[in-house]
């Protein structure tokens, strides 16, 4: 969910754009990082693990624990709360280690 | 090779205050950051900063932030983002700083290094840990002051410090139901400022406790708590379950300390600043020579102390440059020095001063 009214921060600007989850269209802000864009349309499951799969989330937010991250535009193990969204860009659930696309 | 007479590594609070003081003194810096905006975590950082008024107290940490950029910028500092570093390497000219930049890797010396790579946040295992919805209290701000989205509806909190205490405090701001707050001590940690807004906004501090577990099938769904005794062991018969959808962290931090591990720098370990601690001497310099540290790095501390640190190992740096005479540089680390004690000082500083005190005292006893 998106903080719209704050008591100190002002509105934010940011233009709008276009990502994939899984296939389905969601709405992002340019420049914020692929995870926030998820977190703002409910998604908080990013992959599974390799063994058990177990769901994972965001957990450290500064590109360190690797807990977030997905298959994006192709290419497995994309830290996604360091990785700024693009217009159309695809991203998906990974499960376990994830593995390279044909396009990627 | 290309080759400049300081490197700062890394571009939060005390990286950028580090590079202002060898610009102002007529050095060439180069500043190199990871993420892809300068800045470190102050621009999530919404609150009005404590202090006197050199401290820039009273001012929004994001404020600070922009006056820090535009400085850097006014003083021609070179800043090179998207570009982590991975490795330190002796050379005659001074360190080789490697690192990673449009895919390809690169290196420049300094004459003299400054590693200001800042602190991470501590995690905390307890059953359900692992689930969607439980995460970092500043991966939490990040989203909701940064990227302007809520990580959940329903928080716990975990850790009564000012990062528990202040980010609870800004979830709600944002529009987050705070359920609880949760600390393992018999106390409040952080100040009694940011408990009293939480306590008036109606939320439960919970002292003596613990979580004991989260339950949830695919995220977070319900949160048990679990009083303890004395000696930290949880008390059969006191759990309560709460419903809630978001867990954070607020347990502390440690500073990120891999590079100057990487240098060779000896360390010492302090549990009250975040652990393993690169030594190093009053003008923030290790155990390897021109290597200098400032901020969470040398310490975790707050955004406040990290820029006085940064001053203080870039005017030292300064000096062993030859930009600055002995004797400007001692009247301006003096200054520097007068402003960090003071930032040292209450019943929280004071413990912060004593542990610093025993860092210096580590550098000069040899061990």
């Amino acid at each position: 969910m998106r903080v719209v009214k704050h008591p100190i921060l002002p509105e934010d600007t940011k233009p709008e754009m276009t990502i994939f989850f899984d296939g389905k269209e969601i709405p992002a802000k340019a420049g914020e990082p692929i995870a926030s864009a998820l977190l703002a349309s409910g998604v908080r499951i990013f992959r599974e693990t390799a063994k058990k799969g177990y769901p994972r989330g965001i957990f450290c937010g500064i590109g360190r624990c690797t807990d977030c991250v997905m298959t994006v535009d192709g290419q497995p193990n994309v830290r996604t709360c360091v990785t700024p969204v693009r217009q159309g860009m695809k991203v998906e659930t990974q499960k376990g280690l994830g593995r390279w696309s044909e396009e990627a | 090779m290309r080759k400049v007479q300081a490197v700062i590594v890394g571009g939060g609070p005390a990286g950028l205050a580090a590079s202002i003081e060898i610009a102002k003194a007529g050095g060439k810096v180069v500043v190199i950051d990871e993420n892809g905006k300068p800045g470190g975590q102050l621009f999530k950082q919404i609150h009005k900063f404590f202090g006197s008024r050199e401290h820039r107290a009273g001012v929004r940490g994001y404020d600070i932030g922009t006056q820090l950029l535009k400085e850097t910028e006014e003083l021609g500092v070179e800043v090179i983002l998207d570009a982590p570093v991975y490795g330190l390497f002796r050379d005659p000219a001074g360190i080789m700083v490697s690192y990673m930049k449009d895919g390809r890797e690169q290196a420049i010396i300094g004459e003299k290094v400054i590693l200001a790579t800042g602190a991470a946040e501590n995690a905390l295992v307890f059953p359900g840990s692992t689930l969607p919805g439980v995460m970092g209290a500043g991966c939490a701000q990040t989203m909701i002051n940064v990227n302007r989205v809520l990580p959940g509806q329903k928080v716990i909190m975990v850790g009564s410090g000012n990062v528990g205490l202040i980010v609870s405090y800004q979830l709600m701001q944002a529009g987050a139901e705070v359920l609880a707050l949760v600390e393992a001590a018999p106390s409040i940690g952080g100040y009694g400022v940011h408990a009293g807004k939480i306590r008036r906004a109606g939320t439960p501090i919970y002292v003596g406790h613990t979580i004991k577990r989260v339950l949830g099938k695919t995220q977070v769904e319900k949160v048990e708590l679990v009083a303890l005794d004395e000696k930290f062991q949880e008390i059969p018969g006191t759990e309560k379950m709460l419903e809630a959808d978001t867990v954070c962290i607020a347990v502390g931090l440690t500073p990120l300390t891999e590079l100057a591990w990487l240098a060779g720098c000896e360390f010492t370990f302090i549990p009250l600043l975040g652990g393993h601690i690169p030594i190093h001497n009053e003008d923030m310099e290790t155990t390897v020579p021109g290597l200098y540290v400032a901020g969470d790095i040398a310490g975790a501390e707050e955004a406040s102390t990290a820029m006085e640190e940064g001053r203080l190992s870039g005017i030292a740096a300064a000096e062993a440059l030859k930009l600055y005479t002995a004797e400007d540089a001692k009247t301006l680390k003096a200054e520097v020095w007068d402003r960090m004690n003071a930032l040292r000082t209450g019943p929280f500083g004071q413990k912060r001063y004593d542990a610093k005190e025993q860092l210096l005292a580590t550098a000069k006893g040899g061990k």
